[in-house]
């Protein structure tokens, strides 16, 4: 939108911001055709009755479904609790993650005492640890939580790790002839310089959270979450209930894209000229 | 150099020693019930056992089977569709809306709904897989056939190279960087959402089943020794697999620098 503000800076103001506006509404009809066509396949589909209407049922009483368990506050309960569960495992594998990353990227013998251990754990899948989790720490909140934290933990350290040991030597060798000490290289120097690779691993922590924690939900029989609302609706063949659960999990999913890291990463990394934006 | 390199290695194993040492002992305390932490010896009877006795060959190849099928099928859709995303315009406004609302959804969300439309068994766990896979395969070619140079277009233009050629010669070798990272990412993601489907929509077979079987009968020899097969499994396909293509194609074609050591 800017560019195209600015490429039209010769005609009279009301003209560029009437084209920025048709611009617009173009965008907004392009990205709407799609889901438009698709949505229209899906309701000629299910009305025409191939498939029974328990398993297909058209996108109407879908909607249907997710405003009347939004009203009596079923879905935000079921959102809350995976969000609640989300922040919990992903603020556990933040905090571990970058400390031993930074730890590994700043001594050779973290490095060495620890690298091995990491790499054995990271190429598992997740999942996979699951029902080992349940066994040790019974079904519940706890080993949903431990689990997406073990799991999210993984990326953040090799990209903390990684990160730290990109800084570059002449920054740290300039900073310490200026006189830094010890301190005040790492909060000035380092951390800085190895934020790209730090924001990196948590971003794709959190994706990585976000893509288990709605199995582990189906798996840790926890009482309220999305996953284990769209499995339990499995049992009672309620399918709109499961696509309308489904809908708040893609909406979860893109605002955390959209608005967790998008705007980090402009706050951050962009505005101190380490990455182009 | 070597004498680092030698003293690494050394910490390394010596690290490994004591977490193996420290989990033996806490096993063999008497703390936990032994069905809960079984220790070392036990787990490597099992391991031994299942695969003498080819129970494990059998759970990995069902594995394998699904994951190659529903990555095969990600391929097979997500390389054309991508590439032809990166060539037309018209394609990429209809296709990239609808894979950016459906890419935040976890593969793993959709089983409920597959398991009631298709019943338990391969096809849940297949298409699973596919769902998994498909996205990082798309939007890396897509990504990968934008970034050749245009330059390259032009001058194989020039040239008199026709669409074909362009194709071959141009489009899939410039763009293979990025086609082999998402073939990558495509079957990492393959392999979490297959262990995922199978506990939760399989019957009878497969390492993701065995592992979800034996919590019911607080088997967790059975389950560390699959949980070994699995990591076996993926680290073969990653360094070997993955590994020797990288080496065949770009690090040859000279469109990625060599990794050092």
């Amino acid at each position: 939108m800017h560019d195209l503000a600015e490429r039209h800076d010769i005609a009279p103001a009301a003209g560029a911001a009437a084209a920025a506006d048709a611009g617009l509404w173009r965008r907004l009809a392009r990205n709407a055709f799609p889901f438009i066509t698709v949505g229209a396949l899906w309701e000629i589909v299910a009305h025409l009755g191939l498939f029974p209407a328990q398993f297909f049922p058209p996108l109407e009483a879908i909607a249907a479904v997710f405003v009347r368990l939004t009203l009596n506050g079923v879905l935000p309960h079921h959102a809350f609790d995976t969000l609640v569960r989300l922040s919990a495992g992903f603020a556990l594998a933040a905090l571990i993650g970058v400390a031993l990353g930074v730890l590994m990227g700043r001594t050779r013998r973290a490095e060495d005492i620890l690298l091995p251990l990491v790499s054995i754990g990271a190429p598992l899948p997740g999942l996979a640890y699951a029902p080992l989790f349940l066994l040790w720490f019974g079904p519940g909140n706890v080993p949903a939580v431990l689990l997406v934290g073990f799991v999210s933990a993984f990326p953040i350290i090799f990209n903390s790790w990684t990160g730290v040991k990109a800084v570059k030597d002449i920054w740290v060798r300039a900073a310490q002839a200026m006189g830094a000490d010890d301190r005040r290289l790492f909060r000035h120097v380092i951390l800085p310089g190895a934020l790209p690779y730090i924001l990196t691993g948590l971003r794709l922590g959190l994706a990585q959270a976000w893509r288990i924690l709605v199995a582990v939900e189906m798996l840790a029989a926890v009482p309220w979450g999305l996953g284990w609302l769209i499995f339990g609706a499995q049992e009672f063949l309620n399918t709109d209930v499961m696509l309308a659960g489904i809908a708040v999990i893609a909406l979860i999913g893109l605002a955390l894209e959209k608005l967790v890291f998008e705007p980090l990463e402009r706050f951050t990394v962009v505005r101190w000229g380490m990455m182009a934006s | 150099m070597t004498a680092e390199r030698i003293r690494s290695l050394r910490r390394g194993a010596i690290t490994l020693m004591v977490v193996a040492a420290i989990y033996q002992a806490v096993a063999r305390s008497g703390h936990f019930a032994p069905a809960l932490m079984p220790p070392l010896g036990t787990i490597a009877r099992t391991l031994v056992g299942m695969l003498l006795d080819g129970t494990m060959l059998g759970h990995a190849g069902a594995t394998l089977y699904r994951v190659l099928c529903g990555f095969g099928l990600a391929v097979a859709v997500g390389l054309p569709l991508g590439v032809l995303m990166g060539r037309s315009r018209p394609v990429e406004h209809f296709v990239l809306p609808l894979a950016s609302a459906l890419m935040p959804i976890p593969s793993l969300a959709w089983i409920p709904v597959f398991i009631l439309w298709f019943g338990l068994g391969n096809t849940v766990t297949i298409l699973i897989v596919f769902y998994a896979a498909l996205f990082p395969m798309l939007l890396n070619t897509w990504s990968g056939v934008r970034s050749v140079n245009p330059i390259w277009l032009r001058a194989a233009g020039a040239m008199g190279a026709n669409e074909r050629a362009l194709f071959w010669k141009v489009i899939i070798p410039g763009a293979s960087p990025f086609i082999i990272a998402g073939l990558r990412q495509s079957f990492l993601r393959s392999w979490i959402a297959v262990i995922g489907a199978e506990m939760l929509a399989a019957s009878g077979w497969g390492l993701g089943w065995v592992i979800f079987d034996a919590k019911e009968y607080l088997d967790a020899d059975v389950m560390l020794a699959a949980l070994v097969v699995i990591g076996a499994i993926g680290f073969v396909t990653e360094r070997l697999v993955f590994g020797s293509i990288e080496r065949a194609t770009i690090y040859r074609w000279g469109m990625a620098r060599t990794p050092k050591g």
